[in-house]
């Protein structure tokens, strides 16, 4: 990929960061970063597509450290979750064979697994010795008719960010607008008609399928009569996502990272898209709006209000249990972009005071939206390390700290309970269900008895307090809830938690 | 001898192989306050970070000297010189282990080079030992990346020590990729059952262990083997190597410190740990101890409970050259037969891994092999449980990585104890599927009539929950 069209996705018009006279992404520092590369970027972009087959063209290291490691589930096939490589090897690299390898690896894939499509991940060793990948695809394309795309995603080319968007970019290039979409089933349609609701195609860009969470959300969408052409990626065919210029409204889901694929689709297709998410009750019900709105159709406003006062009502009762556990718990908050919002409000929902967000990602609007939500003098993080995220926590008193999977062991190392509300986590929290999953997992491990038996000394140890917790633990006595009959029996270091052997010592 | 035979397909399906410097990072996150440094692009390091945090259940000390474009085109040097200052300013390790990668040994970085010129630019930081590694990611993997990064400990960290007095109680070992934290503990408990003292390197059992430390964070490897113990090992007695990937580097060790050289291939089986304990009785002087002779009983006594379910037993491992080796062994050794071995790399042990024939391939080889073979039990990592679903068959799960369930980083395979606990295992293994798959079909006479009463029926009424 050339420097000038790494450039031209770094200054993606319709992002806020370029907005402001520090615009793009700011290169990293040699000793001092973390977060992953464009490839893997890329890889997170489009390797939910199920019925594809993903080859990374590379040396082993890119595949062989992350296939099978992404939490995004597939309705249908499971082909995406074979990892495919290149696995180049001294030779190929020093002898030039790595296209020959490809082109054969291309042929394999084919014959031994029947993909929809082929995407070819090119990395750096292999966009350093200047494989053609572009001319590999385009000739095993007309081999063998099926179509093989090039996703030029080198790890050197930048960060994650950068890389979803040329992830986004690839499939705007070369995959959208090949296709009709098929018709709508005879017998559904039948039935949407005689109900008298009008079937509306619209796509969502940026949701992942994480656990199968959007699984909460869809139903919702099929009672409205809004058919998911394509969601980009999650849960989606090949098929889908070559059908996706004809719909007629877009939602970009939480990650603004392929902003430019609905940007482009606004700008070449004429349909209009919205920013959203589906985190917490507020959110959820904003974005079926907005896709009213967008869609300008008055019977699917009213029953899009209708569906809302249920589902808010429903879900709200269900809630009601956990509020009254986590009412006025304390929260340090640490994701990025929309989501340093968007859970701020699913938290405040719940009755949980939220201490401090992270807006290492957000724009001016987020920031914005996060002082309406939280006041003015709301404490904003701006990816801090891991030193600095603990002695917040400490600083302002918080309970629990929710943020990705990368301070998750940061947290529990400094015996503090936690929250995994990223890529990696193993729960669904997405929509109005999703948010009693996510009161629960909240409360399982705020109020876990652990906490008190990992903080206190061993019964021999003199009276003196770990460094550092002592700030923020919970005294033993403090994990009482005094209200809730169902809080779980405070542990206390009494005589029957000290070992036999200590006893009377 | 096996047949070695070489990867056919061009395109590696479900890889088996994990990256050389992936592998050394792991060799250096055995030494205590130790920071590794991937010189190559953000993604070298992110994506081996995740690898370790969902194996270990840890966070995970890992750096990156960030190559971007321009650095990738321009040249990585100040990369380089730039990430070692920044960390010994920030993080004061005692060490940073600085493999490279795919993407910087295709440039054509001269790691030990950028070395030398940081140690002239930056004499304040003398104190912290750096030690380069070349760990391209097209060559080898992650057990040969482990043993290029020790034997650069060695050649980094001890001085030449051939004159120097022996301590008689101290011994080295030198730990091969194949084991996990709870083999080294047992290595260190074997060891002072002779009353000698351990050197151990790397001691990932004392920094990758899991265990909750009084402070609250640490940004550096928190244990491990001490920077000054590697420079001490000069003066140990004796060294003990497990892992024939290791060997290279015992032979360094072994011209510098003179120190007498006792190598294994792996403390798994009885022979095995026989042959170590005889070695720990020769160096100390001391005499086998009443509770190793015990352990060792239990051990034999085990085997012969066992060898019922582990005779004639269809095997497939798939594994990094040495756990191949010790595995493919202690099958042998209790009568089952590995019919299908796989290994993502050439390595010195595969010569003499006990089976047939070993493919150089990937997990797409190893669920095709041992289908064709009819396997009746697979041992490899959690990346080959989906090929032990689709084929129906139980899976013992060892190496790396181990993501699927809790405690695996951990467990002890080691020693007489060790191989007893796996024994156990793969026979329980063994005994589970043989009641669900292998019970005879009944045979219902015509002559008989049919079952009427003792039959139960609650399931079937619908009236029972």
């Amino acid at each position: 990929m050339k420097a000038s069209e790494v450039a031209e996705l770094l200054n993606e018009p319709a992002c806020a960061h370029n907005k402001k006279e520090k615009s793009g992404c700011a290169r990293p520092k040699p000793g001092a970063s973390a977060g992953g590369c464009a490839f893997d970027g890329a890889q997170i972009a489009l390797l939910p597509i199920a019925d594809v087959a993903h080859i990374i063209h590379g040396p082993i290291a890119c595949a062989g450290n992350s296939w099978n490691n992404r939490g995004t589930r597939s309705s249908g096939p499971t082909l995406y979750k074979i990892g495919m490589t290149t696995d180049l090897t001294e030779q190929d690299v020093i002898m030039g064979r790595g296209e020959k390898r490809l082109f054969h690896s291309i042929k394999q894939a084919i014959d031994n697994y029947n993909p929809a499509a082929v995407f070819i991940y090119n990395t750096c060793v292999t966009a350093l010795i200047g494989d053609d990948v572009d001319a590999t695809c385009k000739a095993a394309t007309e081999r063998w008719g099926v179509p093989v795309v090039p996703v030029d995603a080198a790890g050197f080319y930048g960060t994650k960010n950068l890389g979803n968007r040329i992830g986004g970019e690839a499939m705007f290039k070369h995959v959208i607008g090949t296709r009709e979409p098929d018709p709508v089933p005879e017998d559904v349609a039948r039935d949407y008609a005689e109900r008298g609701i009008r079937i509306h195609d619209i796509n969502l860009i940026g949701e992942y399928n994480i656990v199968g969470e959007f699984w909460h959300v869809a139903p919702l969408f099929d009672e409205l009569g809004l058919r998911i052409l394509c969601t980009l990626s999650g849960d989606a065919r090949f098929h889908e996502v070559q059908a996706m210029h004809r719909a007629k409204a877009n939602m970009v889901v939480c990650a603004k990272a392929l902003l430019n694929v609905a940007r482009k689709l606004e700008d070449n297709y004429g349909i209009p898209y919205f920013e959203g998410s589906f985190y917490g009750i507020e959110d959820t019900s904003r974005a079926l709006r907005d896709f009213a709105r967008l869609l300008n159709d008055p019977d699917l406003t009213m029953r899009t209000e209708a569906l809302i006062a249920r589902e808010e009502a429903r879900v709200h009762e269900l809630l009601e249990p956990w509020r009254a556990r986590l009412s006025g718990k304390r929260v340090l908050l640490n994701t990025g972009g929309v989501k340093s919002w968007s859970v701020v409000s699913a938290l405040q929902d719940l009755g949980m005071e939220v201490v401090a967000t992270g807006t290492g990602k957000s724009t001016e609007e987020d920031k914005a939206r996060i002082r309406e939500l939280m006041g003015e003098n709301a404490k904003m993080l701006k990816g801090e390390g891991a030193r600095e995220l603990l002695d917040t926590c400490y600083e302002l008193g918080a309970d629990i700290m929710i943020a990705g999977g990368r301070s998750l062991y940061t947290a529990l190392k400094a015996r503090m309970p936690f929250l995994d509300s990223n890529q990696e986590r193993e729960f669904a929290y997405a929509g109005y269900t999703g948010m009693v999953e996510l009161a629960r997992q909240i409360a399982l491990s705020l109020e876990s008895p652990v906490w008190a038996q990992v903080r206190a000394d061993a019964p021999w140890a003199a009276q003196k307090r770990i460094t550092g917790v002592a700030h923020c633990a919970l005294e033993p006595e403090d994990v009482t809830d005094e209200e809730g009959d169902n809080a779980p029996e405070p542990v206390m270091l009494t005589a029957d938690f000290l070992p036999p052997f200590a006893v009377g010592a | 001898m096996p047949e070695i035979i070489k990867r056919s397909k061009a395109l590696s399906v479900n890889p088996l192989k994990t990256s050389a410097p992936t592998g050394a990072s792991l060799a250096f996150l055995g030494v205590r306050r130790c920071m590794p440094m991937l010189h190559g692009a953000l993604g070298c390091t992110a994506f081996a970070k995740v690898f370790f945090v969902r194996h270990f259940r840890e966070p995970i000390p890992l750096q990156t000297t960030a190559m971007d474009q321009a650095a990738t085109v321009l040249g990585a040097d100040d990369n380089v010189i730039q990430g070692l200052a920044t960390l010994c300013a920030k993080s004061k390790p005692d060490m940073i282990g600085l493999p490279t990668t795919g993407l910087s040994e295709t440039q054509g970085t001269d790691i030990h080079g950028l070395v030398t010129r940081f140690r002239s630019e930056y004499p304040q930081y003398a104190h912290i030992a750096v030690v380069p590694v070349n760990t391209p990611d097209y060559s080898g993997c992650l057990e040969s990346g482990y043993a290029d990064a020790v034997k650069a400990m060695i050649d980094v960290l001890v001085p030449e020590s051939r004159e120097l007095e022996k301590r008689a109680d101290q011994v080295n070992i030198l730990a091969g990729a194949s084991l996990t934290p709870g083999d080294i503990e047992a290595l260190r408990e074997m060891a002072a059952e002779f009353g000698l003292s351990a050197i151990i390197l790397p001691d990932i059992g004392d920094s990758m262990d899991g265990h909750l430390i009084e402070d609250d964070f640490n940004p550096l490897t928190v244990g491990g083997t001490p920077v000054e113990d590697i420079a001490r090992m000069g003066e140990s007695v004796a060294t003990l190597t497990i892992g024939r990937s290791l060997w290279p580097a015992a032979e360094l060790l072994e011209r510098r410190s003179g120190a007498p050289d006792f190598r294994f291939d792996s403390l798994l089986g009885l022979e095995a740990v026989d042959a170590f304990v005889m070695a720990l009785s020769e160096i100390s002087g001391k005499p086998v101890s009443a509770r190793l002779e015990r352990q060792r009983a239990q051990l034999q006594d085990a085997m012969v409970d066992t060898h019922f379910m582990m005779g004639f037993a269809r095997v497939g491992i798939a594994a990094d050259p040495d756990l191949l080796l010790a595995m493919s062994r202690l099958v042998r050794s209790m009568g089952g037969e590995v019919v299908a071995a796989v290994a993502p790399a050439r390595g010195p042990a595969l010569a003499h891994v006990a089976a047939d024939a070993v493919h150089l391939g990937d997990l797409e080889d190893l669920e095709t092999l041992c289908g064709e073979h009819k396997a009746e039990l697979i041992i490899g990592s959690s990346h080959a449980v989906p090929a032990a679903q689709r084929l129906g068959l139980p899976i013992l799960r060892a190496g790396f990585p181990l993501y699927d369930q809790v405690g695996g980083f951990q467990r002890t395979w080691v020693g007489y104890r060790g191989t007893r606990q796996a024994l156990f295992d793969l026979a329980n293994l063994r005994l589970e599927h043989h009641a669900q798959h292998h019970e005879l079909t009944p045979y219902h006479s015509r002559f008989r009539q049919a079952d009427t009463a003792g039959v139960a029926t609650f399931a079937a009424s619908g009236t029972f929950h």
